[in-house]
């Protein structure tokens, strides 16, 4: 099976029954989407297929044959965060960070297909992703802002030098 | 005899109904993949391991036909898709879990699914009995239409082509919810007049969707909706599971019929 994934083409060779979640993690080391649940009742692995957001746990391999997925690291690089990430870094919406990977994903097809969310759109557009931190208002608030274009990308700093980076996060640019 | 590893399942994906028909059989040893979200976690829990898997996507089996008042919709047709169709299915659809589900969940998938053990399943199968729905499956002896209450409790044998309604002259909607995640439809009543009369269905209040004739019944005889709404016991098979006791669903099932046949406008 061949899928593009942030942009580059991918084989896969995993079992075509294996989810996309387990794919990305195991076989190609795309660790943002989150193990969290595995049956789609927490959001912490949703991605984007196609450009729609989708739990990356209840897809089947067999089901993306030949589709494109965007994780948190398609969306943008520590130095040129998206509009979403700005936002959740400006707004502190990160707690223990295990569903941060799921909420930006949701909130930035959230956003593709309806720019201008209000509030009410926004809860509705992200119902579906538990935060056991229960930072909820500070999510809110973040795609709330981001909604409103008030993100200062150049204003985030980052929280460790890409050395680093490199030892926590396997497969990141050093 | 059954695989023992995911590895070991055929996945056989047709590009046509016909294909699919073909390749579904009796339904012996074959299983139907829709949109993946009730199977999904079976098999990534080790649940189930299928010797078979019909990979239905591809299959050209979704999509809403409209031929004058009477709508046709292939069971591959997902239920982000139904959000606006007629009352009651269209409130139906807006109550499963949330809009990254309901962009993947089948209309097909929420009228199969085996009942759920902890949560109740099928909330688009209260509104479709409302709405006096036929179905059309594939299987032994060939295509076949029946009733969509006929169909329910037994469907693990057809393969669900579409489903096929007439659009109601009014209708009405009552349900109780227990928020999670996403909120999970405790009980659902629909109710629906049609030139086919009055129906009523109910979902959580049995192992799959019901319809409630005995209120249908009391309602034709010229009962109050308050009268009727108390004959639902006489259709409900009221359950425990993770969200409501058998004891709760039976005080709260008669208050939402009442509330689904007040919200018709008007009653009767």
């Amino acid at each position: 099976m061949r899928l593009t994934v942030n942009g580059e083409q991918r084989d896969l060779h995993s079992p075509p029954l294996t989810s996309l979640l387990t794919a990305l993690r195991e076989e190609l080391d795309i660790t943002s989407p989150k193990a969290g649940c595995h049956q789609g009742g927490c959001g912490a692995c949703t991605v984007l297929v196609d450009g729609e957001a989708r739990r990356s746990c209840l897809v089947p391999l067999a089901a993306v044959d030949g589709a494109t997925i965007t994780t948190v690291e398609g969306l943008g690089a520590a130095d040129d965060l998206s509009p979403v990430q700005a936002a959740f870094d400006e707004h502190y919406a990160a707690q223990c960070g295990f569903c941060t990977s799921g909420f930006i994903m949701a909130a930035t097809a959230l956003l593709d297909r309806t720019p201008k969310a209000g509030r009410e759109e926004i809860l509705a557009g992200l119902s579906g992703h538990v935060c056991r931190c229960t930072g909820y208002i500070k999510i809110v608030s973040a795609v709330e802002a981001a909604a409103k274009g008030d993100v200062h990308p150049e204003k985030v700093e980052p929280s460790f030098e890409s050395e680093e980076a490199a030892v926590l996060i396997p497969g990141s640019p050093a | 005899m059954p695989a023992t590893s995911l590895a070991e399942a055929q996945v056989i994906a047709p590009t046509s109904r016909a294909e699919a028909v073909e390749t579904f059989g009796d339904g012996s040893s074959v299983t139907v993949l829709g949109g993946g979200t009730i199977l999904m976690p079976e098999l990534n829990y080790g649940r189930l391991r299928p010797e078979r898997v019909l990979l239905l996507q591809n299959a050209g089996l979704s999509g809403i036909a409209r031929n004058g008042n009477s709508l046709t919709i292939g069971a591959m047709t997902t239920v982000v898709e139904l959000e606006q169709m007629p009352e009651p299915l269209g409130t139906a659809a807006r109550h499963v879990a949330d809009h990254e589900i309901r962009g993947q969940a089948t209309l097909g998938g929420n009228l199969c699914a085996p009942a759920g053990g902890t949560t109740p399943r099928g909330d688009l199968q209260a509104a479709l009995i409302a709405l006096g729905a036929q179905v059309k499956t594939a299987g032994k002896g060939g295509e076949r239409t029946e009733p969509i209450e006929d169909f329910l409790p037994a469907p693990a044998d057809r393969l669900l082509l579409e489903v096929e309604f007439e659009e109601p002259q009014r209708s009405g909607y009552a349900a109780a919810h227990r928020p999670h995640a996403h909120a999970y439809t405790i009980l659902a009543v629909c109710a629906a007049e049609t030139s086919a009369g009055l129906r009523v269905g109910l979902s959580g209040a049995g192992p799959n969707g019901l319809r409630a004739r005995s209120v249908e019944a009391a309602l034709a005889g010229g009962a109050s909706a308050e009268e009727a709404s108390q004959k639902v016991l006489d259709d409900a098979q009221t359950h425990d599971d993770a969200l409501a006791s058998a004891w709760y669903r039976q005080r709260l099932l008669p208050i939402l019929v009442q509330r689904a046949l007040d919200d018709l406008g008007g009653g009767k």
